[in-house]
């Protein structure tokens, strides 16, 4: 019976054993799609949402009408950065499964999207993260330092023990504190460029969820309040294709792209290839000029893979082909920007190679510096009463007295 | 002085907040143009325009989200919920980002949004207008909760809730918007004017947050409670001529449990009593720490008058309400037990 009903269920192409099929990503070849003027009727850019944005075509030349200024020793700095939060995400792995930490998540393959767009942005903008933009929490200035003694909840850790690891925040930085809860930042995004309108600056929001939490209600609420108010927001969808075993068809991207949800409430929608660190840098720079001159809201959707497991408590094996990223049409953003500074004359393999023993030097002296903040088995440890702080402005009565209690217990060592 | 009554104590106590702080805006359905199905912000966006009074797309959990996020960028936003029952949208909103921003950034961040939202019973509101889900709202750590019972009350504890860095959520009995209820829906409605907690100071002054207030001081029993059901409490003493103290919680999270405890201590009975279901409500929670805190003085159990655990029933209101008839059997029957 349920093999005969005629509902649909969406299904990946490619399941465990079967060949990668990205068959259904529609692609546009690099440079094809044209570039609108910033202040252009939301009714004029609909095609956006269809098309992708791509500048580096497969000979790693960048094209086209969105081909951003930048020159080549910024985008030697953009490959620094990514290599750093992967190099970054690498070592926290490995230290996850050394059972040094608790739990870590990865950006492989999506590296290009936390710094390209953290380029295209100013520091005064506010941003919304999901939980795989450490990319963006490093280049806003957090030391690595910093982000692992947070992965360690030691002394030294900025949530306190608080939080799970990679939960950070920074409010130096102008990055929020990320949340599990799935989707729940976006609202914040359109709320807080709302406030930027009403207080009359020109600061601007941005935002990030990936395709599964598109399904979120929190999502249709930001996109209709952004599009009610047209705050000066950009909403980013990261459409890695999986959202733990989902892939993006379960959060409803068979037949129409994530980008024209924006299309549908009269937010102009770009979808862009989102291992393309000159794509993302130009739309992301297009969107935010649009915010700052009051044109609204953008949603964009940066299309690539998510070249890891969800998290390390995830085994992706058991849901999809093993060699999937490998067959990628869109290939490795790090890799693509290496071969294009090559290209150009402006990077070398040997230059790249150094780089990579550089930074790999970089964490494991941060690493070792994270230590002697306390480790989960070695002290110094945080001091626990440090739990009932930040509940309220000031604490009420009851958390002081259940502070006292807990307390009297760790010194006691028993109840009674 | 001036007389108030809720609706307008409320109104003023965001007009003059508005007036002091820039940064107070004011967001919800309804709110702006109509100024509110209950009329609590009509005028204010005439006086402070349609960029601080915000009419909403009817999405509570956008509102709530939405106003977070102001309030990281340094507004101090007021956001109504037409009804307590409509609350539920933006819950995840409350619990899991509202309450918990400043605990997870370690204060870096935190939003002092206040949620004002109509509850209760009373009305003829059937099911989807009558709820009382604070019980919902005190379990949840980051969040405070409070409920007037009078205008004076509702202007004071309003302007500290906006003043303060916490976020709120601010209850009002809607069945006494417009005059105390003794529960009594037979009787004629009676205005504020003639109540002396109608009378209200112009200008600014505030309730603290967190301080129970004796609204009718007696020596037989204590009543613990809260909203509209002080005035029935108050009026159910008095028609069975026990001469009961009853204490006015308003502030539910964080509790004044000293100003009950040494009410309880004096008259060795208490009586809790709430509109909301009784099962895993607020209640249990005032019983519980009554009796930890009063069990040597007391000389009888503590009982429970609330809603009963079913949904909110159009038909049968005036059953299921607990109106001044089971506040009074209520009475009665801590006064007959025996310790």
């Amino acid at each position: 019976m349920a093999n005969n009903s005629r509902l649909h269920i969406p299904r990946p192409t490619a399941r465990p054993g079967d060949e990668p099929d990205f068959s259904y990503l529609d692609l546009s070849p690099a440079g094809s799609v044209d570039k609108p003027d910033v202040g252009a009727r939301t009714r004029d850019v609909e095609y956006l949402s269809s098309g992708l944005v791509r500048v580096l075509d497969d000979d790693f030349e960048a094209k086209g009408p969105w081909s951003p200024d930048l020159d080549s020793e910024q985008l030697q700095i953009a490959l620094r950065w990514m290599l750093l939060n992967r190099v970054f995400d690498k070592r926290m792995w490995q230290i996850q499964r050394q059972g040094r930490i608790s739990f870590y998540m990865e950006a492989l393959g999506e590296e290009a999207i936390s710094i390209a767009q953290g380029m295209a942005l100013r520091h005064g903008d506010m941003c919304f993260p999901s939980y795989r933009n450490q990319g963006l929490y490093m280049y806003r200035g957090m030391k690595l330092v910093d982000m692992m003694c947070q992965c360690l909840s030691n002394t030294r850790d900025m949530c306190k023990g608080r939080q799970l690891p990679i939960m950070y925040h920074s409010k130096e930085g102008n990055v929020f504190s990320i949340s599990g809860n799935l989707g729940t930042q976006y609202p914040h995004a359109v709320g807080w460029a709302m406030a930027s309108a009403i207080k009359g600056e020109d600061h601007i929001a941005a935002s990030w969820v990936g395709d599964g939490s598109t399904a979120e209600a929190d999502f249709h609420h930001a996109l209709t309040f952004a599009a009610v108010y047209q705050a000066p927001v950009i909403l980013n969808i990261v459409n890695n294709q999986w959202a733990i075993s989902s892939f993006q068809g379960t959060a409803g991207g068979e037949r129409r792209s994530f980008a024209a949800r924006g299309v549908g409430l009269g937010i102009p929608g770009i979808r862009v290839d989102g291992n393309d660190l000159l794509a993302i840098y130009a739309v992301t720079d297009w969107a935010a000029d649009r915010a700052r001159r009051g044109g609204g809201p953008t949603v964009i959707e940066l299309v690539t893979y998510r070249g890891g497991a969800h998290s390390t408590s995830d085994d992706p094996t058991k849901y999809r082909p093993k060699d999937e990223w490998e067959k990628f049409p869109l290939g490795d953003p790090i890799e693509r920007l290496k071969q294009h500074l090559i290209h150009e004359g402006h990077w070398t393999e040997e230059q790249h190679e150094t780089l990579i023993e550089e930074l790999k030097a970089e964490v494991l002296a941060a690493w070792k510096e994270a230590q002697q903040f306390g480790t989960m088995t070695e002290g110094p440890w945080l001091d626990p009463a440090t739990m009932f702080d930040d509940v309220y402005a000031d604490p009420p009565r009851r958390l002081q007295s259940q502070r006292r209690r807990m307390l009297e217990l760790e010194e006691n060592g028993d109840d009674s | 002085m001036a007389q108030m009554n809720m609706i307008e104590a409320i109104r003023d106590a965001m007009d003059i907040c508005m007036d002091k702080d820039p940064n107070v805006v004011v967001i919800g359905e309804d709110i702006g143009y109509f100024g509110g199905v209950f009329r609590c912000t009509d005028g204010l966006q005439r006086k402070f325009g349609e960029h601080r009074v915000i009419d909403a797309p009817i999405a509570e959990g956008g509102i709530i989200g939405a106003a977070i996020g102001m309030g990281v960028n340094g507004l101090r936003p007021v956001a109504e919920i037409q009804f307590a029952d409509y609350i539920y949208p933006g819950f995840d909103q409350i619990v899991s980002e509202l309450a918990k921003l400043r605990y997870r950034s370690c204060g870096e961040f935190f939003s002092p949004v206040t949620i004002r939202t109509p509850c209760g019973g009373g009305i003829r509101g059937g099911q989807t207008h009558s709820q009382s889900p604070e019980g919902i709202f005190t379990h949840v750590s980051g969040i405070k909760t409070v409920m007037p019972s009078n205008p004076y009350d509702a202007k004071g504890l309003l302007i500290s809730a906006i003043e303060s860095d916490d976020p709120m959520i601010f209850f009002e009995p809607k069945r006494i918007y417009n005059g105390p209820f003794d529960g009594d829906p037979d009787k004629p409605a009676i205005s504020w004017a003639s109540h002396p907690k109608g009378e209200v100071p112009e200008g600014h002054y505030t309730v603290p947050i967190g301080e129970c207030e004796v609204a009718r001081a007696g020596n037989d029993m204590t009543i613990v409670t809260y909203g509209t059901l002080v005035h029935v409490a108050i009026a159910a003493a008095e028609s069975t001529g026990v001469d009961a103290e009853v204490v006015d919680v308003r502030s539910l999270s964080p509790l004044d449990i000293t100003t009950i405890t040494d009410s309880v201590k004096k008259t060795g009975r208490c009586m809790v009593a709430h509109e909301a279901t009784r099962f895993g409500g607020y209640g249990a929670e005032l019983a519980a720490t009554i009796q930890k805190d009063c069990f040597y003085h007391l000389e009888a159990p503590i009982s429970r008058v609330a809603g009963w655990d079913t949904p909110y029933p159009h038909a049968f209101e005036w059953q299921y309400f607990p109106g001044k008839k089971r506040m009074a059997a209520g009475i009665q029957r801590v006064m007959e037990a025996a310790a």
